[in-house]
């Protein structure tokens, strides 16, 4: 079905059930969708709906449903991996004027939102009762709720306080054809098939979320952050492993390398030691004895694993601003390079320094530059792979950079994606880590839910063809057979 | 000792033959869970033989266990190590397996504190009804890579395939556990354990029992010592404390012994139920346990007006088990098992009626 057949019929028929101003056709209208974080996708919807009311949703699903068209959903549209790229012949559903926060229960310690609301707005409104909502992805000022459920978003704190997925209690929403549906709950555990947790991380694929409840919990009263140079990657890995064989876990635990650090000091001053192969930052949080107690033992133990300078936070300022730089390792990617290419693979902790030194040999080879910041505690790698996308043939290397950073993980026994998604972007990927049986799989899961295959058609899953093209490409030594064809 | 790869071989013929012959295939550890799910059908295939703590790294967190290995086996070499299984799975019988332990998802004392069962699943090998070997999730905390099977697998009660092989998040043991006991109703030990979930507390454990609430702390040792101060009542002898909340997770304090045995699931701060008898409130007053209740249908009823389920753990159920599902729910599960084990080899009707 060409996509100029089917606009005039679906914006037809959703105006027939929706206020007017919640449809949008004109093409400069339906343009700021048009991609998401991973911004070398684009793709432009052929309408945009705006929905406020959870009834505006099921009209919307049900209206598609009928039609056969594709329906992608978008929360904030920060998410790096193409999750929320339209589709050419289908709808884009934007939560964004479904963004209040329904209910905050301190008794319960849970709030009820609607999937629009920013991650960090549920803390924001939880504050007041010394609760929060964990999850911390570095996009926490813009993200949606929604989009993480859709993402099993994670963040800095995910050792300690967990993903997503630990931290939602129940989802309201509708399947593909406009059938309420409600999982978990405020009462745990309930009978069946565990299908929140199927749902949480499922990309958009199998249900349209329109409510969620999530966990809320008591925001520790101290926190201090550790921050130490290491002469060599692998002593920082080995640092990591130290800490978590002592019994403790810190709230949270990050490593980034010279070239991330030389990245971000300049743009945070937070006074990061640019001799260090490696610096670590380990955070302790609790009642202020305990943090005093943990603070005292991270130091013992990060001095005995060969560390070099130390530095604790002194304030809430010092720590907040030694945590900056970290947060800030993206845009001062940006800063540096006039495109940048962030990788998120997992692997096993024990073999960051041998990853870090398969990438270095890989930026020679692939003559272009790479970062690394890394979530050391639980093993969620990011690469930052910088290059430009005006000179020919340079992100197709990039690209060609960064899949072979993550066959590399799952070489090692981890995965593609830790946090950021397959979407669009890692499906090639995904043929390298799962066999045809399990990739079988998950179409099946997904024509348990959506048997016409509407809800965010193309993503996350690779066709047997497609695997079969991405090896056909493989056994080519890694090199493109048209490196200069743009391939999206 | 480790199995070998012959014990896989084997499954996947009886897998096929139970699927040629139309005899569906009852899946069986230790068998401590025989009484639990809606009833049991097949033919029993011993999952024991398939055996080994596969790969144990402490620093990395994580433990690879095959499903017929025993959770004493795998909790006293994670004792080893400082270590501990946070969701305290019950072990209701002798020694259950760990397959079993997965399949069956349920959790102990901790649950509210720590996590449940599927927290800590982070990964899984499925033999299917096609005989094939599938992998799913990994060894590493964040992994978002395709749908989260393994997660699904988790207290499926095996009616999707074997579960062969599980990677469970493990942490370290607290370094400093105690108990508190204060002369509480019920009414007031689930107001105050909602009161004190909501302060930055290292609680991992609350339960009431016949007019005691029973408060456990685990952490930094100055950690619990600030929370001691705060919610006072008597310290439990380490003993006695030990014996309360072991009987509490393997399900053998006195009110287990009843013949009737009724499980309410509900929002935490719910109050009191209007039901007959006294509860035994576990996970902070989320879980509820009565003894002997007169009438299923009311209790079902009365869990459900409160945003709850109600499960008949032991004894005659009234209708089903498990709480139903609504409609939309059922399907759903109807079409994954449809797609997952179209010939109805694995435990059917062993979690939902007729499925």
């Amino acid at each position: 079905m060409a996509a100029s057949e089917v606009i005039p019929d679906i914006a037809t028929a959703l105006r027939a059930v929706l206020p007017a101003e919640c449809v949008l056709e004109r093409a400069e209208e339906r343009r700021p969708y048009e991609c998401d974080g991973l911004t070398a996708f684009r793709e432009l919807p052929a309408v945009v709906v705006l929905p406020r009311s959870d009834e505006e949703v099921r009209e919307t699903l049900r209206t598609c449903h009928r039609l056969r068209v594709p329906l992608v959903a978008r929360g904030s549209g920060t998410g790096l991996s193409g999750g929320a790229t339209p589709h050419p012949a289908g709808v884009l559903l934007s939560c964004a004027r479904m963004s209040r926060v329904l209910e905050v229960d301190p008794v319960s310690r849970i709030a009820r939102l609607e999937p629009g609301v920013p991650n960090l707005k549920v803390s924001e409104a939880a504050a007041g009762f010394g609760l929060y909502y964990a999850p911390d992805p570095s996009s926490q000022v813009a993200c949606s709720i929604g989009g993480n459920v859709a993402e099993n978003s994670g963040g800095v704190h995910c050792l300690k306080y967990g993903l997503t997925i630990h931290n939602v209690l129940g989802l309201r929403g509708y399947t593909v054809d406009g059938t309420r549906i409600e999982l978990g709950g405020l009462a745990p555990d309930g009978p069946g098939l565990d299908m929140l947790a199927l749902t949480i991380g499922s990309e958009g694929l199998l249900l349209i979320v329109t409510e969620v409840t999530v966990k809320l919990i008591p925001r520790p009263p101290c926190a201090q952050l550790v921050m130490a140079s290491f002469a060599d990657v692998q002593s920082a890995g080995n640092a990591v492993a130290a800490i978590i064989a002592t019994g403790i876990i810190p709230a949270a635990l990050e490593m980034m390398d010279r070239k991330a650090s030389a990245a971000v000091e300049p743009f945070v001053h937070a006074g990061y030691d640019l001799e260090a192969a490696a610096i670590l930052l380990v955070e302790a949080d609790g009642t202020p004895e305990e943090v005093r107690e943990q603070v005292e033992e991270i130091e013992a133990v990060l001095r005995a694993a060969g560390a070099g300078a130390l530095r604790v936070s002194g304030s809430e300022a010092e720590r907040l601003l030694l945590w900056s730089g970290r947060k800030n390792a993206f845009p001062a990617a940006g800063r540096l390079s006039p495109d940048y290419y962030c990788m998120d693979g997992t692997i096993p902790r024990k073999h960051v320094g041998q990853v870090l030194e398969a990438i270095g040999q890989m930026e020679e080879r692939y003559g272009l530059r790479c970062m690394n910041v890394f979530h050391a505690g639980d093993g969620n790698l990011h690469p930052v792979i910088l290059f430009d996308a005006n000179e020919p043939g340079c992100w197709q290397r990039a690209d060609r950079f960064g899949a072979e950073i993550l066959e590399l993980c799952v070489a090692l026994g981890g995965t593609i994606t830790g946090e950021h998604g397959v979407g669009l972007e890692k499906l090639n990927s995904m043929c390298v880590q799962f066999s045809p049986g399990e990739r079988a799989a998950f179409f099946a899961v997904k024509e348990a839910f959506d048997p016409a295959g509407l809800l965010n058609p193309g993503k996350l899953i690779p066709t047997l063809a497609r695997c079969a093209e991405y090896g056909r490409m493989h056994v080519h030594g890694g090199a493109l057979p048209h490196p200069d064809l743009p391939r999206f | 000792m480790m199995a070998d790869e012959s014990v896989l071989e084997g499954w996947r013929e009886r897998i096929a033959d139970a699927a040629r012959a139309g005899v569906p295939l009852r899946l069986r550890g230790a068998g401590t869970k025989d009484f639990y799910g809606e009833g049991l059908a097949g033919e029993v295939l011993d999952l024991r033989a398939w055996r080994g703590i596969v790969d144990y790294e402490p620093s990395e967190l994580v433990i690879t266990v095959r499903c017929g290995t025993s959770l004493s086996e795998v909790e006293a070499a994670l004792a080893a190590r400082g270590q501990l299984l946070a969701f305290e799975p019950p072990a209701l019988g002798a020694d259950p397996s760990l397959g079993g332990v997965v399949a069956a998802g349920l959790s102990g004392p901790r649950r509210m504190f720590a996590g449940a069962a599927r927290d800590f699943v982070l990964g899984t090998r499925l033999l299917t009804a096609q005989g094939e070997l599938l992998r799913f999730g990994g060894q590493v905390m964040k992994n978002v890579a395709g749908f989260d099977v393994s997660r699904l697998l988790c207290g499926s009660l095996g009616i999707l395939g074997v579960i062969t092989e599980v990677s469970l998040k493990v942490l370290p043991r607290p370094r400093l556990e105690e108990t508190l006991c204060l002369e509480l109703s019920a009414a007031e030990a689930v107001a105050a354990f909602n009161r004190w979930a909501g302060l930055p507390l290292p609680l991992s454990g609350a339960a009431w029992s016949q007019g005691r609430a029973w408060v456990r702390l685990s952490g930094a040792p100055a950690a619990v010592r600030a929370a001691r101060e705060q919610i006072g009542g008597d310290p439990a002898a380490a003993a006695v404390a030990a014996g309360f909340w072991s009987a509490l997770r393997h399900c053998q304090l006195p009110l287990f012994a009843a013949e009737g045995i009724w499980r309410l699931s509900l929002p935490p701060a719910t109050p009191p139920l209007a039901l007959p008898g006294e509860p035994l409130i576990d996970w902070g007053g989320a879980l509820r346990w009565y003894a002997n209740p007169p009438d299923g249908v009311a209790v079902r009823a009365v869990a459900e007006r409160a945003g709850g389920t109600a499960q008949c753990w032991r004894g005659a159920p009234t209708g089903t088990r498990f709480h139903p599902l609504p409609s939309a729910l059922a399907t759903l599960h109807r079409r994954l098992k449809e797609r997952f084990d179209p010939r109805g080899v694995f435990n059917p009707g062993r979690l939902i009626h007729g499925l």
